[in-house]
Order: structure tokens, then C-alpha cells, then sequence
């Protein structure tokens, strides 16, 4: 028995500086080695592919952000800024709940599934007001033209990107707001179409940052 | 192009990219854990175990080894978790309880990858680097060597030796992970995935405000963790993040990792036993199931049913734009016929059907083409279980690759395809049950009974992907799943071990005109049928009451 314990705990000692020196192998000097190789080829992506503006910057291109007004008393979410295209809703984005000294981007989806009353009436909900607000003198949206996208939380809930479909939805709202003409602002999305790689990879997109970057620019507010 | 096209081209491609590798990586491997040398660093690392890595062992001694080594794994990573707080490079991260400590740990020594916490708010650049994805690496070398004991097993004759583990282990680790993973993750960054330790720092919005991100050793960590189909990744989201997973080319490029050893896994055993051809057999009915459920899984989610997706048009709830639909089944369905469990689309999102074919694919095994060495193991397993049926049929003693299957064989076979729906269901069951586990669910009705039997068949799978859903940092899901992963993993193991030490001391029967050709299509028929009707019979009435009701009523 005494002599079986004894060979049990060698093993685990065994095992214990395995594991020891394999972390340094695996845990040390491996991703130090890749971020130093990252840091030194592609310093912009590995560091996140900031997008600057004026010398400052406005985020990340991979990093979807809302584009609201600021939040009016006796309301709990803030209107959208209808001025801006307008990205993906986000009801799965959490809130940090455990690290108090931060207030951390918490990814993540609803989970919520296909059968659900709540993921039923959400849906409904982004259809209307897709609808509602995209639709101006002149420009009628109809229900059946709302792509899926504009009325789905995405799986990271920090979808940077929206379907060129709800882009082109929104060019009329967009040129009223920012009294443009529509073609320079068609012109805009069509610039910022992303096709898929290699013409199969993925799925083609708008990047809502950049396309409200450059509309930035445009108007020069 | 319509979404539908380019959903197969990407699967064409993703077949034509697996097929270059196999040979080349499959004979390598062959050659790695049947080379006489080793390399300096590996003999430094022996020596600071204090191994003799040319010493063979008999199936007990390895087991101990991967007992001991996994143990020390476990002890580990629950005390850095619980350390976490008095740390350095920790971000403020305070300490993990225990209960999800133990859970976390089990899950990434087990090569689980289940987390019942939200990466980018729990665990900082200690724990996730030097931690979590050490495992990642290591938990899926412990997986390769078992394989290759058992491979093994078929090859050697009249002897009871199965190799060295820790010379296993090691090679595993630093032949072929290791510089797989370094390529990957190049590739990665230089696609966008993030590589950096600026802990958390905030970053200016478009209308003004901060965001506030976690840095992090992103890219290095995602590679290994497909790459040894683990699934553990450093943000909520997994793969859906885009700083994990930033476009459509990294999505195809994160599927063809996952799948990349599992398949030429077949390729190294048909080199070790002699013939190819019979690694060709298992890697035929791999492919088929996995073919079939990737145009299952397009089917279904391209259809959109379910009412929530009706209204909206299309399956995009849980998805992300630049993936699409095409993209996240292929992801989907790779991920839970491995024991891989990252994700890129919320499963529990998905058509109920969808997410019945998830759960499907994690019952069977994962053997098409299943978790690195782990799916090798429970395919051999498998097809040991058909030659036995095919025996049954027209009365011969059974026998496969030269080695005869009796009744100690079979019985160790039979003890390993039970071990898992075993638990599977008996925690279901007792979760069910029991007044409080019910309240986890973020769903009700038969989606909410999905949430459980597939975190418990997650968990005794070793997946790790989860109808995320259900909140499961509780005491009784971090014990109950914690637990269902370690036995799970462990369990099955002895009893591949065993098997592998029986047939090493059989003398091989020379081969007759009776003998079952187990390197013909008609074998690989028989064996996709075997693996079909025994989970078929195990878990169908649990999948009727969940994803089947589920995906009827839509």
C-alpha cells in the first residue's frame, strides 16, 4: 500500500514536470514567439486594424459599434441615429457582469431559438421599424425587401458588417438625412460592396464603419 | 453566385485543400511515432522528467502515464484559476470559484473546451495563455498517443509493448502541433486575427465614447484550439468573434484546421498496420458521414424553418454576415463531428433540425472524423464492433487486421460505446428531475430539453460546444458536467489501452478465403450502418422529445 503511494506520487511528479516544461515550450515561448513575428509583419491586424480619422481613432474595422443618439430621459435604449447607416442588431451584446473594474465589450449571441416567442417578437419589431424608417417621400420599403441581417443578432453581436441588401435599403434615409443626392450616396455603398474572397469565400458585405466613415467625409460634418 | 453555390464550392475547396495535406502530413506522423531519434529539445525535456524515453511499456504503465500526466493537468489549471486574483499579468481578473474552476479545468485537461464562463471578463493573459492553452496542446497530444498505442496494438505481434508515453506525448507536442500551429497562426494575424498582450485598453467610437477591448494572445491561441480540436477560445463568442475569426477565407481556413488531423490520422494507422488501404476504408466512411451531414446541415438551415427565421426571411439569427449560411454549416457540422466545440453560429439558434444534427453528430461518437486521435480510437473501436457483427452473421470467429476478436476484445469494445451514452443520459435524467437544474434554461418546452441532453452530451463527449442558452455556472452543472467530461475522456481510454495491450500479445491469423476484407467499400458500407443504428437506438428517444418535436413542429 505505503509502497504504492509512494509510486503514485512519482508518477504525478512525473507528470507535474511534463506539464511544467511543456508550458514553457507551449504557453511561453510559443506565443511569444508568434506575437513577436506578428508585431513585426503585421503590426496594424495584430494589433486589432484600428481605423483612424483625422489622427484619431474611430475603432476597429473588424469591431461593429452602434451609431445611436444620445439617450433621451424616460427611455431605457437609445433611438437610433438615423443619420448613419445603421449596422445589425445586437440583443445577445452582455454587459460585464463579473469584472467591476471594467466596463468590457462582452460578446455574444441571444441563444435565443428559431422557436422562440421573445426572438419571435424581436424580429417582428426590426422588420416594422425597418420599414418605418427607411422608408421617405418618394421610397416605399416593403416588408419582403428587408433582408435578414437588418432584423438578426449576429453570433458575436459585434458584427462589423450588414448585407449590401440592407445597405442599399437605407441609401434613400441616409441621402434625405444628409440632404444628398441618392446616387452619390448608392455610389458610397457600392464603393464599399466587399464581394466574397476569392468570389466564394464567405459571404459579400458592407463594413458599416468604413461606409459611414467615408459618408463622414462627404458630408464633412 | 447564389449563397447555395458558394456554400458548396467552399466545401469542394475545403475537400480539395484536406486532400493535398493527407498524404504528405499522414505519412509524417507515421514517421514521428516510429522514429528511433529524438531531437535535442526532446531530450531535454526527457530529462527534465526523468523519462527513458526508448523504454517501452505494457498497456498498465502507459495508462499511468496518461492518468498522471492529466491529473497533474487538472491539479494545475485549478490552481492558477484560483491563484488568478494574486497573479501577475492577470488584468484584475479576480480568482475563479471552485466550482467553475474544477469545471474549466476538467474541461480543457479532458480536451473539452466546455466554459461555463465568458473568456473575455474571466480569465486573463496567465491563465488563457500559460493555462488553457497549454492544454489545448498537450490534451490533444495525451488524445494522438492513445491512438497511436492502439494503432499499436494492431501492428505488433506477441509482444505486450505499446511504446513510450512520454515519448509520445512529447513528439506529438513538439513535431507536429507545435509547427502546424505556429503557420496557422501567422496566417491568421496577417488575416486580421489579433496577436497581442495590451491587456485591456479603451479605444475611440465613431459618434465618440470608448470601446473597451481585451487584448490578448488571440491568433496563437484559436490556432491550437482547432487545430487540436479543442474549442476553447478567448472571447464569448468563440469563433463568431471577429477578432478570433476576422473574414471568410479565416472561416475556411479554421474549418480545415479542425478536420486536418483527424482525417490523415487514417493515413498515419494504414502506414503503421501495413496497409493503406485499410486506412482508405475508415477514411471513406469518415468522409461519407461527414459529407452527408454538411448537405443535411445546408438543407435544413438554407430552408430557415421555425418561426422566428420565417418572419425574418432567412437563418441568420446567431450568425455573422461575412460567414453567411453557407460558411456557419460547414463550421457546424465539422466542429460536432470532432470533439472540437468552437463555434461560429450560436447553435441553439439554429433550425431545430440543425440543431438536432449538431447534437447527432457529438453522439455518434465523434469518429467522422472525430477529435485528433480520439476519433481514430472510436472509429477502430467501431469497426472492431462491425467485423463482430459481420461475424455474428455468418458464424465465424471474428477478426480484424490479422488480430481475432474474442470475448475480451469485444468486451472491452462494448464497455467503451457505453460509457458515454451512459452518462449522457443519466445526468439528463437526474437534471431533469431534480427542481432546481431546470431553471438554467433560456428556452422553454423542447428547445429548453435540448439545452441539457446537449450540454451533457457536450460534456461526456468531449465537445464543448453548448445550446449556450442555458446558464450552466451553477454548482450543479459545473460538478455534473466537470465530471461527465473527465470520466468521459478517461474511462474510454482504459478500455482502448486494454484493448491495445490484448491484441499486441495475439500472434496474427494468417488471412483465408473466409476472412472479412475490411479494406473494401462493402465494409465501409457496413460500418457507416453499425455507427448509425447503434447511436440511432442509443439516443433516439431522448432526440425525439427534443430537436425531433422541435424541428416537426416548424
Amino acid at each position: 500500500m505505503n509502497n504504492s503511494v509512494t509510486h503514485t506520487a512519482r508518477l504525478v511528479g512525473a507528470g507535474l514536470r511534463a506539464l511544467l516544461l511543456l508550458t514553457v515550450v507551449c504557453g511561453v515561448l510559443y506565443p511569444l514567439a508568434v506575437t513577436g513575428i506578428a508585431q513585426g509583419l503585421f503590426p496594424h491586424r495584430a494589433n486589432g486594424s484600428e481605423i483612424k480619422a483625422d489622427g484619431k481613432v474611430v475603432g476597429s474595422e473588424l469591431i461593429g459599434q452602434r451609431y445611436d443618439l444620445p439617450l433621451a430621459k424616460g427611455r431605457e435604449t437609445p433611438r437610433p441615429d438615423l443619420k448613419w447607416f445603421q449596422p445589425r442588431p445586437s440583443h445577445g451584446l452582455g454587459t460585464n457582469t463579473v469584472n467591476t473594474q471594467y466596463k468590457l465589450l462582452l460578446s455574444g449571441a441571444t441563444n435565443r431559438s428559431a422557436d422562440n416567442p421573445e426572438l419571435l417578437t424581436w424580429v417582428k419589431d426590426a422588420k416594422a421599424a425597418v420599414v418605418r424608417d427607411n422608408s421617405v417621400p418618394g421610397y416605399r420599403v416593403r416588408p419582403s425587401q428587408v433582408p435578414a441581417d437588418a432584423v438578426t443578432s449576429s453570433g458575436s453581436g459585434l458584427d462589423p458588417d450588414i448585407s449590401p441588401q440592407y445597405a442599399r435599403l437605407q441609401v434613400h434615409r441616409v441621402a434625405e438625412r444628409n440632404h444628398l443626392p441618392v446616387a452619390r450616396v448608392a455610389g458610397l455603398v457600392e464603393d464599399h460592396t466587399e464581394g466574397r474572397i476569392a468570389g466564394f469565400m464567405g459571404e459579400p458585405r458592407v463594413n458599416v464603419l468604413q461606409l459611414n466613415e467615408a459618408l463622414r467625409d462627404l458630408t464633412g460634418s | 453566385m447564389s449563397p447555395v453555390l458558394a456554400g458548396v464550392l467552399q466545401l469542394l475547396a475545403l475537400m480539395a485543400a484536406l486532400a493535398l495535406a493527407y498524404r504528405p502530413l499522414g505519412d509524417y506522423m507515421a514517421r514521428v511515432y516510429s522514429s528511433p531519434r529524438h531531437l535535442r529539445v526532446e531530450k531535454w525535456i526527457y530529462k527534465g522528467i526523468g523519462a527513458h524515453p526508448d523504454t517501452a511499456m505494457r498497456w498498465p504503465a502507459y495508462l499511468r502515464g496518461v492518468l498522471a500526466f492529466s491529473a497533474a493537468g487538472v491539479l494545475l489549471l485549478y490552481l492558477l484559476q484560483r491563484l488568478q486574483g494574486s497573479l501577475p499579468g492577470s488584468l484584475g481578473f479576480a480568482s475563479i470559484d471552485p466550482d467553475q474552476a474544477f469545471n474549466t479545468a476538467a474541461s480543457f485537461v479532458s480536451n473539452t473546451n466546455w466554459q461555463s464562463y465568458a473568456g473575455e471578463q474571466a480569465m486573463g493573459h496567465v491563465v488563457q495563455t500559460g493555462g488553457l492553452a497549454v492544454q489545448n496542446f498537450v490534451s490533444a497530444a495525451v488524445g494522438m498517443a492513445v491512438a497511436v498505442a492502439l494503432v499499436r496494438g494492431f501492428a505488433r505481434s506477441r509482444t505486450g509493448e505499446l511504446g513510450n508515453f512520454w515519448a509520445d506525448l512529447v513528439r506529438g507536442t513538439v513535431r507536429i502541433l507545435l509547427p502546424l500551429s505556429v503557420i496557422g497562426a501567422i496566417v491568421l494575424v496577417a488575416c486580421g486575427a489579433i496577436q497581442n498582450f495590451a491587456g485591456i485598453h479603451e479605444v475611440g467610437q465613431f459618434l465618440g465614447g470608448h470601446q473597451q477591448w481585451q487584448g490578448g494572445a488571440y491568433a496563437s491561441q484559436e490556432v491550437i484550439k482547432e487545430l487540436g480540436t479543442n474549442g476553447g477560445g478567448l472571447a464569448n463568442a468563440n469563433s463568431a468573434h471577429p477578432f478570433e475569426n476576422p473574414n471568410g477565407f479565416t472561416n475556411l481556413f479554421e474549418v480545415f484546421l479542425i478536420l486536418l488531423l483527424p482525417f490523415a490520422l487514417t493515413r498515419t494507422f494504414g502506414r503503421m498496420v501495413g496497409s493503406l488501404r485499410q486506412g482508405y476504408a475508415l477514411l471513406a466512411t469518415m468522409g461519407v458521414i461527414w459529407v452527408g451531414f454538411v448537405a443535411l446541415m445546408m438543407w435544413t438551415e438554407f430552408h430557415h424553418g421555425g418561426p422566428a427565421l420565417q418572419a425574418a426571411g432567412a437563418a441568420m439569427e446567431g450568425k455573422e454576415t461575412r460567414f453567411g449560411i453557407g460558411g456557419s454549416s460547414l463550421f457546424a457540422v465539422s466542429t460536432t463531428l470532432t470533439s472540437t466545440g468552437a463555434v461560429d453560429a450560436f447553435h441553439s439558434s439554429l433550425t431545430g433540425f440543425g440543431g438536432g444534427l449538431t447534437l447527432l453528430g457529438m453522439q455518434l461518437g465523434e469518429i467522422a472524423p472525430g477529435g485528433v486521435g480520439s476519433g481514430l480510437y472510436g472509429m477502430l473501436i467501431m469497426a472492431i464492433i462491425a467485423v463482430f457483427l459481420a461475424g455474428l452473421m455468418v458464424g465465424r470467429t471474428p477478426e480484424y487486421l490479422g488480430k481475432k476478436i474474442g470475448t475480451r476484445q469485444i468486451k472491452l469494445a462494448a464497455c467503451y460505446i457505453l460509457i458515454t451514452p451512459a452518462l449522457v443520459l443519466c445526468f439528463t435524467a437526474a437534471a431533469m428531475a431534480l427542481p432546481t437544474p431546470p431553471h438554467s434554461m433560456a428556452n422553454t418546452g423542447a428547445h429548453g430539453f435540448t439545452e441539457i441532453l446537449y450540454a451533457y452530451t457536450s460534456g461526456a463527449n468531449n465537445n464543448g460546444s453548448a445550446f449556450a442558452g442555458l446558464n450552466a455556472d451553477t454548482p450543479w452543472f459545473n460538478t455534473t458536467i466537470g465530471l461527465a467530461m473527465l470520466l468521459g475522456r478517461f474511462l474510454p481510454m482504459v478500455f482502448v489501452l486494454a484493448l491495445a495491450g490484448s491484441l499486441a500479445e495475439q500472434q496474427p491469423v494468417p488471412e483465408t478465403a473466409g476472412t472479412l476484407r475490411t479494406e473494401k467499400p462493402l465494409f465501409t458500407g457496413l460500418l457507416v450502418g453499425s455507427i448509425l443504428i447503434i447511436t440511432g437506438l442509443t439516443y433516439f428517444p431522448a432526440l425525439a422529445l427534443g430537436p425531433l418535436a422541435e424541428g416537426l413542429a416548424s
